[in-house]
């Protein structure tokens, strides 16, 4: 088991090398620190001697890949990319571009995203499992079919009509619950309220369906036929045998997106307010702070990888059959 | 406006293809040429009849073509001519205008002032008003073209409605009979029917084609055009944004950029797509390890930070050189193309990894290994046997993003990587409204509006590509 772990985070090196050279390739290459100077300075009225200042400042102004004034080593490392790609690896996310230490930022950000991402996720899963089952029991009937329209029509409205209406309707029309905001411990509740539930809602139909597609799956086995035979009645047929060998796909499903968690919600957080990861991102793309950009879209692909890796090792918990080798 | 004075009429005009017209141009043709192609192949043709048999497919179908027009219309792009010089010679204007622009043109002409709410005949917001007498009075302004026609009685203005909305229903009605009668003569002349036969074989559901549905949907469409000749010409019937455009234009002109996003990304990612997949799984060793490198590492990154990503550095390449593009719109235009090029990208993996699993499989199928050993070039099985096999899997998918796509479009806007804040997309219109939420009373229309048109188009293109899956997915089909 160990070995495969081993193994598995040895497969995630080259693609991790391979994230890195395309943020590189994207935020300095075809865009030279020149250009993103001017940006952050403004198009108009800037001259030469200031673009050299804001790069010095941020220490933009090595040479790229190869630094001729050093001798050994250093030609290596005083480079743009090694102070602002390598260094990613062992998570060194440097300042970004207004000063501030990214990793710190992070690490504090990270638990607001959490607040909101986790009740999401496991409520969103009880919702979407219960229903799915629902829908399964009642295969090929009329119910079955409207919930199936139902949640055809649910995936076909953006995410911002959800956050909106929500907002709308709950806070301001019905004053229930604040319109947005945060803050830590049990008072911070009320805050949480509102960003879950329109989570939950948002994602019920693609939930549903994406479920109920695994339990029919199931449903039309040879064991389910079996337990039927032997008098199982339909309801002891879904939860004992259905749900059980449903959990395999869903287990995994659920796991590649458990690191993900981290990250949060662009779109919850930005609209509620949340100063979590998600906002953080959004704040710095209006801002054109590139080297949180940069910093998150590594971090991104890191907790996807982990994801990955998590899948692979749950896919061996939950179903014997699978052999690591 | 100076068409007039200056004697030239709005069709001396000059073509001015934008980047994405082109494509969608190139995306006709290929469309046709795959209609063409279905046409005389059975077995292509059977999935199609089994979709347009369902009743909500076909309805789903004909709707999306009412968009697809309007989004065409909209993609032909002229610049007027706006005056005559003494030489003879044609001077034009600087902004290129689509067909449909010179259709709904009253639309796109009548702006007010500010925010005025659906249907009505005065401005959302108070100001002082210069009285006949000298003296200054504050109240709502009347509008300069919503309910114009109604001179100095607004109070008319239900009367008016009413009676309008009567004669659209009539006239409507009147269409939707004629138009019956000719489907059913079509139908009738096919199989030597009379009409009344026909018709009544059309309202008993005989045959495969669901003719009640397609007159329904047909009649659905032609009422909301009537309506909306009647009433959008008068009224601002969607209300007016914070500059005093008509809401109606605006959400109809979003159309095309929806549309465009959808399908071009697909087009622009179906090549690479569809031969790295089919590479990786059919020649397997290295290649296959170099293309599933490729795709892995692509589609580890989050999909939403890459865009960001790419779309930041596009737009400052972009904003550095605002000389290569002569007028905004090209600029938007390049803008929307390179949205397109990088959503297509970061959409492409999912394809790609479901070709070379098939692939893999069809690569040991007895057809292809005999096709091998007598000694049948690879590129030509490629070709001939192992692309027309993974087809149903790229057209599935295909339908299955495009709704995706036109959600993506939205959030995308809002985040600030979206297309440029100049083009018109339900995006920007969204993210425009929503500012406006906490205005007393709450301007609303907006977003309604937006909200409306997005859940029309998305809805029925979701519904149609279930019926697709359903019809291409041999899974499904036997069981």
């Amino acid at each position: 088991m160990l070995t495969y772990i081993l193994r598995r985070l040895m497969y995630a090196i080259p693609i991790l090398i391979g994230v890195n050279l395309i943020t590189f390739s994207l935020f300095f290459i075809v865009n030279t620190p020149d250009n993103i100077a001017r940006m952050q300075l403004g198009v108009k009225n800037v001259t030469p001697a200031a673009i050299e200042k804001w790069k010095a400042n941020h220490g933009y102004d090595k040479p790229l890949l190869f630094n001729k004034n050093n001798d050994g080593m250093a030609a290596f490392t005083d480079t743009i990319f090694y102070t602002k790609s390598v260094k990613l690896f062992v998570f060194d996310f440097g300042s970004s571009d207004e000063g501030r230490d990214i990793s710190h930022d992070i690490q504090q950000r990270m638990w607001p995203s959490l607040a909101i991402a986790i009740p999401s996720l496991l409520v969103g899963l009880l919702v979407n499992i219960t229903l799915a089952m629902l829908l399964a029991f009642f295969r090929g009937t009329y119910i079955d079919i409207t919930g199936v329209i139902a949640g055809i029509f649910l995936i076909s409205i953006s995410a911002l009509f959800y956050i909106i209406g929500g907002q709308y309707i709950m806070s301001k029309l019905w004053h229930l619950v604040p319109i947005s905001g945060y803050s830590e411990g049990f008072s911070g509740f009320k805050f949480l309220i509102l960003p879950v539930a329109i989570a939950i809602v948002g994602g019920v139909g693609s939930g549903t369906r994406w479920y109920r597609t695994i339990f029919l799956e199931e449903i039309n086995k040879d064991y389910v036929r079996t337990a039927r035979a032997k008098g199982l009645s339909e309801i002891g047929v879904l939860f004992r045998h259905v749900l059980k060998n449903a959990m395999i796909p869903i287990l995994t499903g659920v796991v590649v997106i458990i690191p993900l968690l981290f990250m949060g919600s662009l779109l919850t957080e930005s609209f509620f307010g949340i100063p979590g990861l998600g906002s953080y991102t959004i704040d710095a793309i209006h801002a054109q702070d590139f080297a949180i950009v940069r910093a998150m879209v590594f971090l991104g692909s890191v907790l996807y990888i982990i994801g990955l890796i998590l899948t692979d090792i749950s896919y061996t918990l939950v179903d014997p059959r699978i052999r690591l080798s | 406006m100076n068409i007039v004075e200056t004697g030239l009429s709005w069709w001396q005009v000059k073509p001015d293809v934008l980047w994405t017209d082109w494509l969608i141009y190139a995306l006709l043709i290929v469309v046709a040429v795959f209609i063409n192609h279905a046409r005389q192949h059975e077995h292509l043709r059977a999935p199609w009849r089994l979709i347009l048999r369902r009743r909500l497919a076909m309805s789903s179908c004909i709707i999306l073509l009412a968009f697809a027009t309007v989004g065409l219309l909209d993609s032909v792009h002229f610049r007027q001519a706006v005056e005559q010089r003494s030489d003879g010679t044609i001077r034009y204007g600087n902004e290129s205008i689509s067909l449909f622009d010179q259709i709904v043109l009253p639309l796109k002409k009548y702006t007010e002032k500010t925010y005025s709410a659906p249907f009505a005949v005065q401005l959302y917001s108070k100001e002082n008003i210069e009285m006949d007498d000298g003296s200054m009075r504050r109240d709502y302004p009347r509008l300069k073209y919503g309910g114009a026609h109604l001179a100095d009685k607004p109070s008319a203005r239900y009367e008016d409605i009413k009676s309008r909305v009567i004669t659209a229903l009539w006239k409507a009605g009147v269409l939707i009979v004629a138009i019956t009668i000719i489907l059913a003569l079509w139908r009738g002349a096919k199989r030597s029917q009379g009409l009344a036969c026909s018709l009544r074989s059309m309202w008993l559901g005989h045959g495969d084609i669901p003719w009640k549905t397609i007159i329904a949907t047909l009649a659905f469409i032609i009422i909301l055009i009537s309506l909306s000749l009647h009433l959008a010409t008068v009224y601002h019937i969607f209300g007016t944004d914070k500059v005093g455009q008509d809401v109606f234009y605006l959400t109809l002109k979003s159309i095309r950029t929806g549309l465009v996003i959808g399908t071009l990304t697909t087009l622009v990612m179906l090549p690479f797509a569809i031969m790295l997949g089919i590479m990786a799984g059919y020649y397997r060793g290295w290649i296959d390890d170099v293309i599933q490198y490729i795709y892995t590492t692509l589609s580890s990154i989050p999909s939403v930070l890459l865009i960001v990503a790419a779309v930041l550095m596009i737009q400052v390449i972009i904003d550095n050189n605002p000389d290569v593009f002569s007028t905004l719109q090209q600029r938007a235009d390049v803008k929307l193309l390179a949205l397109c090029f990088i959503l297509g990208i970061t959409s492409w993996t999912g394809l790609c990894r479901l070709l070379r699993g098939e692939s893999l499989k069809l690569r040991e199928a007895d057809y292809i290994q005999a096709a091998q050993s007598f000694g049948v070039s690879n590129l030509k099985i490629i070709t001939r046997h192992i692309l027309p096999n993974v087809m149903h899997i790229v057209l599935i998918l295909v339908v299955i993003d495009f709704s995706g796509l036109v959600l993506a479009e939205a959030v995308l806007s809002y985040v600030g990587v979206g297309v440029d804040p100049s083009m018109i997309s339900w995006g920007n219109m969204i993210n425009g409204a929503r500012l406006e939420m906490a205005r007393e009373p709450i301007v609303w229309w907006s977003l309604m509006a937006a909200f409306v048109f997005m859940l029309m188009l998305v809805l029925t293109a979701n519904l149609f590509a279930d019926a697709v899956r359903d019809a291409f997915d041999p899974r499904l089909r036997n069981s």
